[in-house]
């Protein structure tokens, strides 16, 4: 078909001026790269599929296995309550970074700097030999004597080590998100609350945290995403946490690599769950920005 | 507690100032500021920037501490308790108390961006003065009706216009059935064609008997609505006076020139 089909008057009405036809531009090189990309796919799904070492009717059987679901229980558990309590701990810790009086913004520092700047692993096994360094935990008031005491090794028992250990690292990470959050909310909005009688606790509550929601939000959710995977740490130190839990069965079975697929996919599981409500989260707290 | 006689004060002063300093760092900006407002009267500060009438505003509801003076609003202290002839530093909570009375008006508005309109009203008649939802609700619509934005009452203030914004804050702050407003530049930061409609909510609002301190660049509305022009320049009142006799003939050439400057 050439132009001449069409009579020029068609193209080209009076009122309007003469508009030609728009070609896309190819994408030679893209069309290439996806070609090699499903290629590669195919041929990673083929070896996966078709290796018998895989054993994924094992990993089918022990997909549900009761032993498993209690890993997964305790898994769920720890990051629950580290999470939880480095939530608190972490705004208590912004809030002295941000306080007027040096006495409590520096020891906040000290506290960011010291549990951020050492690893989860040493952190964990620091808090599990406790008992080295104090045999007995206790109260002890001049002059009334002691209180109360327990033996350390009662007291800090591996999840509790691992619950301290891992929620003081996590607030440090928090304190800093939180902080964050609440710089990001525009001093106008405490100002306004002020005049309008506010105190600073509910100003706190009803304007400022609100507003810094959004930008605490989406890092904490990474956060919980990456605790969740340090928890598996806690297996160096007996807690019977998911990969602890796999552990376990393979030492007796070796069947290493199933039972790791088994990990696995409990754990994409979860953080699959986590994004969709992290997405909730942050669709309830940007409701203004949604609004047209 | 009343101070109105142990200061000699006119009980009829909203707002009295008698040698208000104030410093930043080293930097002093208010270098001893008197300046009286009658109740029910309208004092419209103009100045050039950097002369201190935002902070003296500030000052007023004790969003600043001053340094040096005395500044009573209704004839106490905002900030301050009097006690052995000292002025104790009261705790956040009580002068919320006392802040609820004095409503502000900001440049940028300062609406809460994650609240609706009506919700922007309503929560400090709800949460500050405890009134119940229903009453602080209907009282809300009444306001929004005096501005003229009952059919906003469900938006959110990024889908207002800037003068539609500034309207809401100021139904924000009548809402606390405040005795004295505060109202830092109120226009300035809005498109020109958006000023009209600001300024006619506050002359309504001076018309209805409202106790007012305005700074502002509109000279046009303070010579219209003002009982008394404040010009404000290096820290301290250079002239003040009806705006009708000071806009026709300053006195000071300070004044003179910056009028020249601004009209």
């Amino acid at each position: 078909m050439s132009s001449t089909d069409i009579h020029p008057a068609a193209i080209a009405p009076a009122s309007s001026a003469y508009a030609p036809a728009i070609v896309p531009l190819r994408h030679p090189w893209r069309n290439a790269a996806v070609a090699l990309v499903l290629l590669l796919l195919a041929l990673l799904l083929y070896a996966v599929a078709t290796n018998p070492e895989f054993q994924w009717p094992l990993v089918g059987h022990y997909l549900f296995n009761e032993l498993i679901l209690a890993g997964v229980g305790v898994t769920l558990l720890l990051t629950l309550l580290i999470m939880c309590l480095s939530c608190v701990g972490g705004t208590v810790v912004a809030l002295m970074l941000v306080s007027r009086s040096r006495l409590l913004s520096v020891p906040a520092r000290w506290f960011v700097w010291f549990f951020r700047g050492t690893p989860a692993l040493v952190q964990l096994i620091f808090w599990y030999n406790l008992a080295v360094l104090f045999k007995h935990v206790g109260l002890y008031i001049p002059g009334l004597g002691t209180v109360f005491s327990v033996k350390t090794n009662d007291l800090i028992t591996p999840f509790v080590a691992a619950v301290i250990a891992l929620s003081l690292q996590e607030s440090g990470y928090m304190a800093e998100i939180v902080r964050n959050g609440l710089k990001s909310v525009h001093r106008g909005q405490a100002e306004a609350a002020l005049c309008l009688g506010m105190n600073p606790a509910l100003l706190m509550r009803r304007i400022v945290l609100p507003q810094a929601m959004r930008v605490i939000i989406p890092p904490t959710g990474n956060e919980t995403i990456s605790l969740l995977k340090t928890t598996s740490l806690v297996s160096t130190i007996a807690v019977g946490d998911l990969l602890y839990s796999a552990q376990s069965i393979y030492a007796r079975t070796f069947e290493t690599i199933p039972l790791l697929l088994v990990v696995s996919i409990w754990y994409l599981a979860i953080v699959s769950l986590m994004s969709v409500g992290q997405r909730y989260l942050e669709r309830h707290f940007s409701r203004d920005e949604a609004a047209r | 507690m009343s101070h109105f006689q142990r200061f000699g004060v006119d009980p009829d002063h909203m707002v009295h100032a008698t040698g208000v300093r104030k410093s930043f760092g080293s930097l002093e900006v208010l270098k001893g500021v008197d300046l009286a407002v009658r109740k029910g009267s309208v004092a419209c500060i103009i100045g050039p920037s950097g002369s201190g009438k935002s902070t003296f505003l500030r000052c007023i509801n004790h969003l600043e501490e001053i340094n040096e003076g005395l500044l009573l609003v209704d004839g106490d202290f905002v900030g301050y308790r009097l006690h052995d002839d000292k002025l104790h530093e009261l705790p956040a909570s009580a002068i919320c108390r006392r802040r609820a009375e004095i409503g502000m008006v900001f440049q940028h508005f300062n609406l809460f961006p994650h609240m609706t309109v009506l919700e922007n009203i309503i929560e400090a008649p709800l949460r500050v003065r405890g009134d119940p939802p229903a009453k602080a609700r209907e009282a809300a619509l009444q306001l929004l009706e005096q501005v003229g934005l009952q059919a906003k009452r469900d938006a959110y203030p990024r889908q207002l216009s800037g003068g539609q914004q500034q309207r809401v804050a100021i139904a924000r702050a009548l809402a606390m059935r405040p005795k004295l407003i505060l109202f830092d530049e109120p226009t300035s930061a809005l498109d020109p064609e958006l000023v009209g409609e600001v300024l006619e909510v506050m002359k309504q609002l001076a018309r209805g008997g409202m106790t007012m301190v305005v700074v502002t660049h509109e000279i046009g509305f303070a010579r219209e609505v003002a009982d008394e022009l404040v010009f404000m320049d290096g820290g301290v009142v250079v002239e003040k006076g009806d705006p009708r006799q000071m806009i026709a003939n300053p006195v000071s050439p300070r004044t003179r020139e910056f009028l020249a400057r601004v009209r």
